[in-house]
Protein backbone atom coordinates (compact mmCIF):
# COMPACT_ATOMS: atom_id res chain seq x y z
CA UNK A 1 0.00 0.00 0.00
CA UNK A 2 1.43 3.50 -0.77
CA UNK A 3 2.19 5.77 2.29
CA UNK A 4 1.93 8.87 2.29
CA UNK A 5 5.58 10.47 1.87
CA UNK A 6 6.40 14.35 2.40
CA UNK A 7 9.52 16.14 1.67
CA UNK A 8 9.68 19.16 3.76
CA UNK A 9 12.02 21.89 1.90
CA UNK A 10 13.61 24.94 3.96
CA UNK A 11 16.54 25.55 2.16
CA UNK A 12 17.05 28.33 -0.53
CA UNK A 13 18.93 26.51 -3.71
CA UNK A 14 22.67 27.00 -5.06
CA UNK A 15 23.92 27.86 -1.34
CA UNK A 16 24.00 24.64 0.17
CA UNK A 17 23.19 20.93 -1.58
CA UNK A 18 20.36 20.17 -0.32
CA UNK A 19 17.89 21.36 -2.34
CA UNK A 20 19.02 19.46 -5.27
CA UNK A 21 19.44 16.18 -2.94
CA UNK A 22 15.76 16.87 -2.34
CA UNK A 23 14.70 16.43 -5.88
CA UNK A 24 16.81 13.45 -6.14
CA UNK A 25 14.85 11.67 -3.56
CA UNK A 26 11.68 12.77 -4.49
CA UNK A 27 12.21 11.43 -8.02
CA UNK A 28 13.73 7.93 -5.99
CA UNK A 29 10.09 8.16 -4.16
CA UNK A 30 8.26 8.49 -6.97
CA UNK A 31 9.23 5.86 -9.12
CA UNK A 32 8.05 3.10 -6.08
CA UNK A 33 4.96 4.92 -6.60
CA UNK A 34 4.26 6.14 -3.32
CA UNK A 35 2.02 9.12 -2.47
CA UNK A 36 4.03 12.27 -2.82
CA UNK A 37 3.99 15.85 -1.43
CA UNK A 38 6.62 18.66 -1.07
CA UNK A 39 6.25 21.48 1.30
CA UNK A 40 8.25 24.71 0.97
CA UNK A 41 8.72 26.31 4.18
CA UNK A 42 11.72 29.75 5.19
CA UNK A 43 13.76 29.73 2.56
CA UNK A 44 13.26 26.56 0.50
CA UNK A 45 9.82 28.94 -1.04
CA UNK A 46 13.29 30.30 -3.15
CA UNK A 47 13.62 27.25 -5.12
CA UNK A 48 10.28 27.90 -6.66
CA UNK A 49 11.13 31.60 -7.99
CA UNK A 50 11.17 32.03 -11.83
CA UNK A 51 13.81 33.65 -13.79
CA UNK A 52 16.64 31.72 -12.09
CA UNK A 53 20.06 32.05 -13.87
CA UNK A 54 22.63 30.64 -12.45
CA UNK A 55 25.28 31.37 -15.57
CA UNK A 56 27.45 33.75 -13.73
CA UNK A 57 27.81 31.48 -10.72
CA UNK A 58 29.03 28.70 -12.64
CA UNK A 59 26.23 26.35 -11.42
CA UNK A 60 24.08 23.72 -13.00
CA UNK A 61 20.50 25.22 -13.20
CA UNK A 62 18.14 22.72 -11.71
CA UNK A 63 14.58 25.19 -11.12
CA UNK A 64 13.10 23.75 -14.61
CA UNK A 65 12.97 20.14 -13.24
CA UNK A 66 10.32 21.39 -10.87
CA UNK A 67 8.38 21.51 -14.01
CA UNK A 68 8.95 18.25 -15.01
CA UNK A 69 7.42 16.80 -11.51
CA UNK A 70 4.23 16.51 -12.98
CA UNK A 71 5.18 13.85 -15.31
CA UNK A 72 6.31 11.23 -12.13
CA UNK A 73 2.59 12.18 -10.87
CA UNK A 74 4.01 14.27 -8.48
CA UNK A 75 1.77 17.06 -8.68
CA UNK A 76 1.22 18.53 -4.84
CA UNK A 77 3.87 21.24 -4.13
CA UNK A 78 2.72 23.22 -0.91
CA UNK A 79 3.99 26.79 -0.63
CA UNK A 80 3.60 28.53 2.62
CA UNK A 81 1.98 31.70 2.49
CA UNK A 82 3.92 33.34 5.81
CA UNK A 83 6.86 32.26 4.50
CA UNK A 84 6.50 34.39 0.67
CA UNK A 85 5.35 37.02 2.93
CA UNK A 86 8.30 37.09 5.16
CA UNK A 87 10.57 37.33 1.95
CA UNK A 88 8.49 40.04 0.20
CA UNK A 89 7.32 37.10 -2.50
CA UNK A 90 4.05 36.34 -3.80
CA UNK A 91 3.03 33.97 -6.13
CA UNK A 92 3.51 35.56 -8.69
CA UNK A 93 7.62 35.30 -8.31
CA UNK A 94 7.39 31.95 -8.86
CA UNK A 95 7.02 29.64 -11.99
CA UNK A 96 4.36 28.19 -12.70
CA UNK A 97 3.94 24.43 -12.29
CA UNK A 98 1.06 22.35 -13.99
CA UNK A 99 0.03 18.71 -14.19
CA UNK A 100 -2.38 16.65 -16.79
CA UNK A 101 -5.48 15.19 -15.40
CA UNK A 102 -5.57 12.15 -17.54
CA UNK A 103 -9.00 11.48 -15.82
CA UNK A 104 -10.06 14.75 -17.36
CA UNK A 105 -8.94 14.61 -21.05
CA UNK A 106 -5.30 16.18 -19.96
CA UNK A 107 -6.62 19.24 -18.48
CA UNK A 108 -3.63 21.00 -17.00
CA UNK A 109 -3.89 22.07 -13.77
CA UNK A 110 -1.92 24.49 -11.13
CA UNK A 111 0.79 21.81 -8.89
CA UNK A 112 1.55 24.46 -6.33
CA UNK A 113 -1.08 25.20 -3.24
CA UNK A 114 -0.57 28.13 -0.99
CA UNK A 115 -1.17 27.16 2.18
CA UNK A 116 -1.14 28.99 5.53
CA UNK A 117 1.37 27.78 8.41
CA UNK A 118 -1.68 26.24 10.42
CA UNK A 119 -2.86 23.65 7.31
CA UNK A 120 0.75 23.40 6.74
CA UNK A 121 1.30 21.80 10.17
CA UNK A 122 -2.14 19.87 9.95
CA UNK A 123 -0.41 18.44 6.41
CA UNK A 124 2.48 17.30 8.51
CA UNK A 125 0.31 15.72 11.05
CA UNK A 126 -1.61 14.05 8.08
CA UNK A 127 1.97 11.94 6.54
CA UNK A 128 3.07 8.44 7.31
CA UNK A 129 6.89 9.29 6.97
CA UNK A 130 8.70 13.00 6.61
CA UNK A 131 12.11 13.57 5.14
CA UNK A 132 13.58 16.96 5.31
CA UNK A 133 15.79 18.97 3.48
CA UNK B 1 -1.52 9.97 16.37
CA UNK B 2 1.23 12.85 17.39
CA UNK B 3 4.33 13.87 15.97
CA UNK B 4 8.05 14.13 17.54
CA UNK B 5 9.72 16.67 15.91
CA UNK B 6 13.77 17.15 16.72
CA UNK B 7 15.79 20.35 16.43
CA UNK B 8 19.71 20.03 16.52
CA UNK B 9 20.54 23.42 15.18
CA UNK B 10 20.97 26.62 17.74
CA UNK B 11 18.14 29.21 17.96
CA UNK B 12 20.89 31.71 17.75
CA UNK B 13 22.14 30.50 14.20
CA UNK B 14 19.23 28.99 12.72
CA UNK B 15 15.15 29.09 12.70
CA UNK B 16 14.55 25.82 12.82
CA UNK B 17 13.37 25.67 16.14
CA UNK B 18 11.07 28.78 15.57
CA UNK B 19 9.93 26.87 12.80
CA UNK B 20 9.39 23.62 14.16
CA UNK B 21 7.25 25.43 16.55
CA UNK B 22 4.70 27.31 14.16
CA UNK B 23 4.44 24.01 12.75
CA UNK B 24 3.15 21.80 15.78
CA UNK B 25 -0.07 20.89 15.89
CA UNK B 26 -1.70 19.47 19.83
CA UNK B 27 -0.06 16.56 21.56
CA UNK B 28 3.18 17.02 19.74
CA UNK B 29 6.66 16.73 21.30
CA UNK B 30 9.65 18.60 20.30
CA UNK B 31 13.34 17.56 21.23
CA UNK B 32 16.23 19.54 21.32
CA UNK B 33 19.02 17.21 20.38
CA UNK B 34 23.08 18.49 19.53
CA UNK B 35 23.39 22.18 19.27
CA UNK B 36 19.51 22.76 19.75
CA UNK B 37 19.93 22.01 23.59
CA UNK B 38 21.53 25.92 23.14
CA UNK B 39 17.77 26.95 22.73
CA UNK B 40 16.80 25.08 26.66
CA UNK B 41 18.96 27.70 28.45
CA UNK B 42 17.05 29.29 31.12
CA UNK B 43 17.72 33.26 30.39
CA UNK B 44 18.51 33.16 27.02
CA UNK B 45 16.22 35.81 25.06
CA UNK B 46 14.99 32.41 23.28
CA UNK B 47 13.18 31.72 26.19
CA UNK B 48 10.31 33.10 25.89
CA UNK B 49 9.22 31.07 22.73
CA UNK B 50 10.44 27.91 24.72
CA UNK B 51 7.66 28.50 27.13
CA UNK B 52 5.00 29.41 24.74
CA UNK B 53 5.66 25.85 23.31
CA UNK B 54 5.67 24.46 26.52
CA UNK B 55 2.10 25.76 26.79
CA UNK B 56 0.89 23.98 23.83
CA UNK B 57 2.99 20.45 24.22
CA UNK B 58 5.79 18.69 25.60
CA UNK B 59 9.49 19.86 25.37
CA UNK B 60 12.39 17.56 25.59
CA UNK B 61 15.98 17.88 25.44
CA UNK B 62 18.89 15.37 25.34
CA UNK B 63 20.47 15.32 28.71
CA UNK B 64 24.28 14.44 27.05
CA UNK B 65 23.95 17.31 24.77
CA UNK B 66 23.36 19.46 27.26
CA UNK B 67 26.27 18.20 29.46
CA UNK B 68 28.64 18.57 26.34
CA UNK B 69 27.93 22.15 26.31
CA UNK B 70 28.37 22.89 30.23
CA UNK B 71 24.59 23.04 30.91
CA UNK B 72 23.10 21.45 33.86
CA UNK B 73 19.87 20.60 34.33
CA UNK B 74 19.32 23.16 37.07
CA UNK B 75 20.00 25.62 34.15
CA UNK B 76 17.25 24.25 31.89
CA UNK B 77 13.87 26.29 31.39
CA UNK B 78 11.49 25.09 33.86
CA UNK B 79 9.01 22.36 32.00
CA UNK B 80 11.88 21.25 29.91
CA UNK B 81 12.10 17.69 30.07
CA UNK B 82 15.49 15.30 29.94
CA UNK B 83 15.91 12.39 28.49
CA UNK B 84 19.04 9.61 27.65
CA UNK B 85 19.28 8.15 24.09
CA UNK B 86 16.61 5.41 25.84
CA UNK B 87 14.36 8.71 26.26
CA UNK B 88 15.12 9.27 22.42
CA UNK B 89 14.38 5.75 21.54
CA UNK B 90 10.99 6.09 23.13
CA UNK B 91 9.90 9.18 22.33
CA UNK B 92 10.45 8.15 18.63
CA UNK B 93 8.40 4.81 19.26
CA UNK B 94 5.60 6.57 20.98
CA UNK B 95 4.62 8.87 18.01
CA UNK B 96 3.64 8.33 14.82
CA UNK B 97 5.86 10.09 12.71
CA UNK B 98 9.40 12.04 13.23
CA UNK B 99 10.19 15.25 11.81
CA UNK B 100 13.56 16.92 11.87
CA UNK B 101 14.19 20.53 11.44
CA UNK B 102 17.56 20.76 9.85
Amino acid sequence: MAKKFLYINRKAPYGTIYALESLEVVLIGAAFEQDVSLAFIDDGVYQLTAGQDTAGAGMKNFSRTYKALGDFEINKLYVERESLEERGLTLDDLQQITWEDENEDYAEKPSIHLVGRAEMASLIASQDVVLSF
Amino acid sequence: MSTLHTVNKSPFERNALCTCFGHITAGDAVLMIEDGVIGARKGATTAAMVQAALQKGKVYALSSDLAARGIKPADVIDGIQLVDYGGFVDLVTQHGRTVSWL
